[in-house]
């Protein structure tokens, strides 16, 4: 210890060192930063007797509270289980149809589908269930698989050409670019255009007409407007679901695009299919 | 020859290069290596050119007491790497708010992110810490750096190390171990290069002149060897190929996320406190001209924080796949590090006691000063975030985010600016520097800059919390995912502008430094000077 000094501005003495012309003050440690550590170094004693802390040689210690995080979270889960359990077992019980007539009822299952819905459906059928090119929008009027609440109960349950599920709706639209010729799908193309639209080569649209009542109509109808039976969406409309116009149309007739949902009923099981159905019956389209 | 073995080393390791892109396994790889010869082949080709070929005795020895060049160049790479990193982290924070700017494949946020925080914490930081440290363990031991060249062996290979991981993450190689994303083969040769700098720093101060060490240099030293051990555990790891960007972890599971979490937490534990510390321990009292405020609290808070940091790192597991106990000891040691870390701030902030009017008067000493006090509020914060019931809240919202940007721009930043400051007239032999308005320009666009980042992402972090966690009166989730992201646009876009503003102020810098580098200074009004002489205490 060289020569140690006082500070002139502190009055304090220095620890005699000096590196580049820094010195040191011999200050001591603020008690209240001292107290305040030895508090927490008590504090975190304390805290590891009460809950699991020490590992030994095959476990850790358990703590005197008997924390344990898992049970923690099951029991939070038993807990909302058994607050929801009267309402779920009388979904349970009850077929769709009864439950959208039960007020009560249909309430706490539009509450459980819409959770549900934010879980599970809103990656494809967007956060307010608008749809996204190629998934339908599920607040209009237009089904492709039907309305009803027992319908949608059935798509949701089983799903759309998805093949798990041997009830699921499977019909598909065949590719027309290996059974009309090419000057035919552009005609056929320019008149379902013309149905809701204009058709960009309207000369064609006569000729599409009787095309479509000859391929076409089985399916979707004389009239165009689609057979929920069979998927066969209404062409009539200006609602579509992969794209709308007359180039778009062509290339679907060519080669459709076929769009699969999963059957729901097997991951989420009934009940929860039976409240998703019921909410998006509530979303305003629901027959 | 001047520089013989040096070129014919990297000409060979060009070579090598070669051969990596020649028999790759991946194609990924096969670019890396390519990246890699060019910068290669252009060292040597620039040590050709710059090589002299007299006979070895007759070339001037380096005559002046320290080995400052690595120090110079380390400097203007700290300034470029920080503007680069900042430049980076204003593109994907726009990202974020404007999802249409992610540009594939090089240029999506998933790459550009790592890019943001290696540049930040390891090019910045990094260049800052070396270079700093090289200054002050000369100065404070009064020896010349050790190992000659070793020093620019040091910080060329530092920077072919960021080279590499910034080229890497753009070509999508990666171990998706956050902080730690480069690939085997770059780990290995940041170790190589990591040992060196040990080497160099150590070898100074056992050459000291001084009869004890000084306390910047505990703290410097701490981070070197901490950093070396965390790099080296957390990398082990098996390559799919010795020719391929592929590696497989050597851990698996909540293992591997433990030994993760180690790393990453210490990281900021070791790079961005502990050696940060240092830089302050230095430039605070030298800046301020007064005595460092206590040596005791200076032992106990080294030793406590050095004991205590390393197990804190399970407090970024809670409510995983991490037991309980070991997510109980994370929270009780982060809680316990609450006072060591604040040893510092008071020590910082205490060694201006008898000089305090120097804030006012000097843009430099503010800096500083912001430094520390942001220093003191993430310590805090950091701490209180561990306790579990906060974290339950806090984790994986944007809150973290803001908590580590007060932080590394507050904390990290502003201390490195000070430094820069103080260290740029002095390497360059220059009066002062070419502007201090144009310091306190800087100052204030960082600091408003820091300030608008951190309260904004405070809320929006908050407010995400909250949405996940809500429940309607019958125990349904109210709000969807998407939802909560939708919500998060109005503070990324704020944020945006938090993030221009720092950058805004890191040009400012680097204008002022180039031309203090120049030889120029601004004719401008002076700083006001402090009125009363100062009066000794009783």
């Amino acid at each position: 210890m060289g020569d140690k000094h006082i500070d002139e501005l502190s009055g304090v003495e220095t620890t005699g060192h000096e590196w580049d012309g820094i010195t040191e003050l011999n200050n001591p440690m603020p008690r209240w930063w001292l107290w305040t550590f030895y508090a927490t170094v008590v504090w975190a004693l304390a805290y590891t007797i009460a809950y699991p802390a020490w590992p030994m040689i095959s476990s850790a210690t358990t703590g005197v509270l008997g924390y344990s995080s898992r049970a923690d979270v099951k029991n939070e889960l038993a807990a909302a289980e058994q607050a929801k359990s009267a309402y779920v077992q009388a979904v349970k019980a009850k077929s769709v149809g009864e439950i959208l007539a039960d007020d009560k009822l249909r309430q706490f299952a539009t509450a459980a589908g819409s959770a549900a819905f934010k879980v599970n459906c809103i990656q494809c059928h967007a956060s307010g269930a608008q749809g996204s090119p190629g998934f339908p929008n599920l607040n209009d009027d237009e089904w492709l698989w039907g309305g009803s609440i027992d319908q949608i109960y059935k798509t949701i349950g089983h799903g759309v050409r998805f093949d798990g599920d041997e009830n699921t709706h499977a019909s598909e639209m065949p590719a027309f670019a290996d059974i009309l010729e090419p000057k035919q799908i552009t005609e056929v193309a320019a008149y379902v255009a013309s149905l809701s639209g204009t058709a960009d080569t309207p000369e064609l649209v006569p000729g599409g007409a009787k095309v479509f009542a000859d391929n076409c109509a089985a399916c979707h109808g004389d009239n165009a407007k689609g057979n929920k039976e069979l998927g066969a969406p209404d062409l009539s409309d200006a609602i579509a679901l992969y794209a709308s116009g007359q180039a778009a149309i062509a290339s679907q007739v060519r080669h459709p695009k076929h769009g699969v949902m999963p059957a729901w009923g097997a991951r989420l099981g009934d009940v929860n299919v039976k409240e998703l159905a019921i909410f998006v019956h509530s979303l305003g389209g629901g027959e | 020859m001047k520089y013989g073995n040096e070129i014919v080393l990297l000409a060979l390791a060009a070579f090598a290069a070669l051969l990596g892109a020649a028999f790759a396994q991946d194609s990924q790889f096969g670019a890396h290596m390519w990246v890699l010869f060019f910068a290669l082949a252009g060292g040597a080709t620039v040590l050709l050119r710059t090589g002299n070929y007299a006979p070895a005795a007759a070339a001037p020895a380096d005559s002046s007491p320290y080995m400052d060049g690595p120090i110079r160049y380390g400097v203007i790479a700290t300034v470029f790497w920080g503007v680069t990193g900042f430049l980076v982290g204003v593109v994907v924070a726009a990202q974020l708010a404007f999802p249409d700017l992610n540009i594939e494949p090089w240029l999506n946020f998933g790459r550009l992110r790592p890019l943001h925080t290696s540049a930040v914490v390891f090019a910045f930081g990094g260049n800052a810490l070396i270079a700093t440290s090289f200054y002050v363990v000369q100065r404070t031991s009064r020896a010349r750096l050790f190992g000659g060249n070793l020093a620019w062996y040091v910080f060329w290979g530092y920077q072919l190390f960021i080279v590499m991981a910034a080229t890497g993450y753009l070509l999508g190689i990666t171990q998706s171990r956050e902080y730690a994303e480069p690939e085997w083969y770059v780990d290995i040769f940041l170790t190589i290069v990591w040992v060196a700098y040990l080497a160099v720093f150590l070898g100074t101060i056992l050459n000291r002149k001084e009869p004890h060490i000084y306390v910047a240099n505990w703290f410097y030293l701490a981070f070197i060897i901490t950093i070396a051990m965390l790099h080296v555990v957390n990398n082990l790891a098996v390559p799919a190929s010795f020719l391929g960007s592929k590696s497989y972890s050597l851990f698996s599971g909540v293992q591997d996320a433990l030994t993760q979490w180690w790393y990453g937490h210490n990281a900021v534990g070791f790079f961005l406190t502990a050696g940060f510390l240092g830089m302050m321990y230095y430039f605070v009292p030298k800046q301020v001209e007064r005595p460092v405020y206590s040596y005791r609290l200076s032992i106990i808070h080294f030793w406590s924080l050095i004991f205590l940091y390393i197990w804190a790192g399970p407090h970024h597991l809670h409510y995983t796949a991490l037991p309980d106990w070991a997510q109980t000891l994370g929270m009780v040691f982060s809680i316990m590090l609450w006072m060591p870390s604040w040893g510092g701030m008071i020590n910082g902030l205490m060694t201006l006691s008898g000089a305090w009017d120097k804030i006012r008067t000097d843009p430099i000493v503010r800096m500083m000063v912001l430094a520390i006090a942001f220093y003191g509020m993430s310590t805090f914060e950091g701490p209180m975030m561990s306790i579990k019931a906060v974290n339950s809240l806090s984790h994986y919202t944007e809150w973290t985010i803001g908590h580590v940007h007060s932080g590394a721009l507050g904390w990290n930043g502003m201390i490195t600016f000070g430094a820069i400051y103080f260290l740029v007239p002095r390497l360059w032999g220059r009066e002062r520097l070419y502007s201090l308005r144009l310091v306190t320009w800087h100052f204030w666009l960082a600091t408003l800059g820091i300030v608008v980042y951190a309260a904004v992402m405070w809320v929006a972090g908050i407010s995400q919390g909250l949405m996940w966690r809500e429940y309607d009166e019958q125990g349904f989730l109210v709000y969807s995912f998407a939802e909560s992201v939708a919500a998060m646009a109005p503070y990324y876009v704020v944020r945006t502008i938090g993030g221009l503003m720092y950058l805004a102020g890191a040009l400012v810098m680097a204008w002022n430094v180039y031309m203090t580098i120049r030889g120029h200074q601004r004719q401008e009004e002076p700083m006001p000077t402090s009125a009363p002489a100062l009066q000794p205490a009783q």
